[in-house]
């Protein structure tokens, strides 16, 4: 009975944050995106850029409110029901927690004058600079709320005595081993998928209604700051392993099927177990592990088995793992392709399969973010703070959960069916040519950079 | 005075002024939705729409620092208060949830519904009255404990006059407070028709107002005694309260400076809250959770209070240049920007 109020606490708050992470990837990403167009529209007085600045501004905006309330959510469920881990974390966490409102407050009032002060400034670049705050608020949001998750992992800054933390240094907790390599990766994965996700819209509209320059100079764009944090990520990926190896081996191991502690590790792909953890029909890169976790062939890696099993991550996550690698890899390797294809002449970038290979990359950027999260946050099971607070010990003891898992979950099938027909019926009726149309009219003085096959 | 006193008096303020913002919000969409009902919509809906654009998100801010500020300074309410609360917050964040993404689909996307417009206007009704749970929670008396388990009396909770009364008068000071305010930025906006309606709206809620807050103050008198006596000390509070709410009344009845009539109710209910937490103090859940015995530790406190400072720095310049651009901006507030 008890396991089982456990069990729906962990379900609910992995529903919230499964659902609310999408929403937080595109709040911290997408502000970069609006910043970088809005920039070049001005400097290359191109309104093709300005436009594209305010159309995700526009489309923004929504997904920010599902953002924000998500937001609100999780946080509150953090102490309905986690309550004794919040008690206790309360203690020790607060501090980042309390400054994230801050960051996120920040954020909001400068989006709100952002959104209603387009034609209010001579000098266009004032109203550039409010994308700055607004930037650095939704990055500051999510490097306060990735330390959090860092203490959960590699908790710091305080001492345990008689199941009470004392001499607590809230900074020290704050920033403590996991930090850096967790807020590096968090922050890359979610300015490359906020690129990608734009990358993605405008090959699919291209697929749809043909090649426009609008669309094209979208992607051209985001296909360039995507290859950019997607080689950023896959650094921040290197550090957080090698972090792991050196922290956490036991949910590098467990990612990893790595049982016996050994030198010149074999890194293992795929795969299954049978009931004596042997593992079969897995693709070995013989001493990659080592390499890996430590930048040396020969490196000693620790197993499992040096731990006791109880404590054990579930080994699941070895597929969690390999999924996000794989794709991370993938959505490289897709912009790296792209710009292989633009400068080898002969080719065109803009081919339906490159188009279809990028509107694909999309959903495959967020089932990254997903995964990643669900190995960041399974493999720490059984703990909820690491060595600390086992999950059980912080649950709830209220059976409701049960029923609140499945209202929660009509919550986010209406919201995100919500979202997606607003965001549809926002775009579909005005496409982006047509916008440009009207605004040349309304202003016939500004051309368009020439050169273009199309409007 | 000690930081868990300064934190208190802090997360105090900010639930003050989260009650005065968000009642401003709640309400306003009520009004939306009631002139919508009654076809004056065209009256008042687009001031009320200019003056919520910009500034929802704020709101929501507002309740979420206020949330982990008492968590952090006082972790034992978020034992206490969490486990109790599981219920009847989870029902207010979800319609805070429904309220503020319906909002933004009805606002930026691009179609009208009344489907939107009920959902905004009755949940601006039923999260003030699922919120008001943890006020009444904290007189104490509705909590069951059982060794390490901590739960609800829902029987008690909705069999005691108190919390009817609490949530009764949750509502109408909403209505009341949010009709004051439009009444005033109808009047700013030179908006004559919209004035007239809103400060009828205002005049309306008043009485319900005065009232509930009496019959509220009657059964906190039956309940918690103690409580009771303690705002009775500060009689002269309570005193200024109604005195400020008689010259909101006169103002507005007499039709003249609008704004200093909203200031009155501002401090109306600036003082009754102030007298109503002084009053609990040191109790922040009788009889379990007190100021002193919850306080997280110094370094914590600290911490906590210099990140305040700090972020109030970066905060309040902001925010006057939110207000400058779209709240006291009369070319804006007119609707000619």
């Amino acid at each position: 009975m008890e396991m089982d109020t456990v069990l729906w606490s962990r379900l609910v708050t992995g529903l919230t944050l499964a659902f609310h992470v999408i929403f937080a990837t595109i709040g911290v990403g997408i502000p970069l995106m609006i910043a970088i167009a809005e920039f070049i529209g001005i400097r290359k007085k191109d309104p093709h850029y300005t436009l594209m600045a305010k159309r995700w501004a526009r489309g923004f905006v929504i997904t920010v409110a599902v953002g924000v309330v998500t937001g609100t959510i999780i946080s509150l469920q953090l102490a309905l029901v986690w309550p004794n881990f919040m008690k206790m974390a309360g203690n020790v966490i607060a501090l980042p927690l309390f400054m994230e409102v801050f960051a996120f407050f920040f954020e909001a009032i400068f989006l709100g004058i952002y959104l209603y002060t387009w034609d209010r400034f001579k000098n266009p670049y004032i109203h550039w600079l409010l994308t700055i705050p607004i930037v650095v608020g939704a990055g500051m949001s999510a490097v306060f709320i990735t330390t959090v998750n860092g203490f959960m992992n590699q908790p710091e800054g305080f001492v345990m005595e008689a199941g009470q933390f004392t001499a607590v240094d809230p900074v020290q907790a704050m920033l403590n081993t996991a930090t850096f390599s967790k807020v590096f990766h968090v922050l890359s994965s979610a300015y490359l998928t906020g690129a990608i996700l734009l990358a993605g819209i405008a090959a699919f509209a291209m697929l749809r209604r043909g090649v426009k320059a609008y669309h094209k100079k979208a992607l051209n764009l985001m296909m360039a700051v995507a290859l950019l944090f997607g080689m950023l990520n896959t650094l921040a990926g290197d550090v957080s392993a090698k972090f792991l190896a050196e922290h956490q081996p036991e949910k590098l191991a467990a990612a990893e099927w790595h049982f016996e502690t050994e030198s010149g590790a074999d890194l293992i792909l795929m795969g299954w177990l049978n009931a004596e953890h042997e593992i079969l029909g897995a693709l070995h890169l013989p001493k990659f592990l080592s390499f890996l976790a430590f930048g040396d062939f020969n490196a000693e890696v620790t197993g499992l088995v040096e731990f006791p099993q109880e404590e054990w991550p579930p080994l699941l996550v070895h597929y969690l793992f390999d999924l996000m690698a794989g794709i991370g890899f993938a959505l490289v390797a897709i912009s790296l392709l792209y710009f292989l294809f633009k400068i080898w002449k002969k080719r065109n970038e803009l081919n339906k399969w490159m188009l279809r290979l990028i509107a694909l990359s999309t959903p495959l950027a967020f089932l990254g973010v997903e995964l990643g999260w669900f190995y960041a946050e399974v493999g720490r099971q059984p703990w909820i703070i690491r060595g600390v607070m086992r999950v059980e010990e912080a649950a709830t003891t209220s059976p409701t959960v049960r029923t609140l898992f499945f209202v929660f979950l009509l919550l986010y099938i209406l919201l995100g069916i919500m979202c997606v027909i607003v965001l549809r019926r926002l775009f579909n009726n005005k496409p982006a040519e047509v916008e440009m149309e009207k605004w040349l009219k309304e202003n016939p003085n500004q051309t368009i950079e020439k050169g273009d096959p199309a409007q | 005075m000690s930081y868990e006193l300064i934190g208190i008096t802090v997360l105090w303020l900010f639930l003050y002024g989260y009650l005065i913002i968000a009642s401003i919000d709640f309400g306003a969409g009520f009004f939306a939705f009631y002139a919508r009902l009654t076809k004056q919509d065209h009256l008042i809906n687009r001031l009320i729409s200019r003056y919520l654009s910009p500034v929802w998100e704020i709101t929501n801010v507002f309740f979420v620092f206020f949330y982990i500020g008492i968590v952090g300074f006082f972790p034992d309410t978020a034992y206490y208060y969490g486990s109790a609360l599981l219920v009847p917050a989870s029902i207010a964040v979800i319609l805070l949830a429904i309220r503020g993404s319906f909002y933004a689909f009805e606002n930026y996307g691009s179609k009208k519904s009344l489907v939107y417009l009920f959902l905004y206007g009755a949940t601006g009704l039923l999260i003030p009255a699922s919120l008001s749970v943890a006020l009444t929670m904290s007189e104490g008396g509705f909590i069951v404990k059982q060794g390490e388990t901590v739960s609800l009396d829902y029987w008690e909770l909705f069999t005691n006059p108190l919390s009817w009364s609490i949530v009764g008068l949750a509502i109408v000071s909403v209505l009341f407070i949010s009709g004051t305010f439009l009444t005033f930025y109808a009047s700013r906006a030179e908006d004559h028709a919209a004035l007239k309606l809103m400060r009828n709206y205002a005049l309306f809620w008043s009485t319900p107002t005065i009232i509930l807050a009496l019959t509220a103050f009657i059964y906190l008198g039956q309940h918690n005694e103690r409580h009771f006596q303690n705002m009775m000390d500060l009689w002269w509070l309570l005193g200024l309260s109604v005195a400020f709410f008689m010259i909101a009344m006169w103002l507005i009845y007499n039709g003249r400076r609008y704004g200093l009539a909203f200031i009155c109710v501002m401090l109306q209910f600036f003082t009754a809250f102030f007298a109503y937490g002084i009053g609990h103090y040191p109790y922040i859940l009788d009889p379990y959770i007190t100021v002193q015995s919850s306080a997280t530790t110094p370094a914590m406190g600290f911490a906590l209070v210099a990140a305040f400072i700090g972020g109030l720095f970066l905060l309040i310049p902001s925010l006057i240049l939110v207000f400058k651009l779209f709240l006291f901006d009369a070319d804006y507030v007119k609707g000619k920007k």
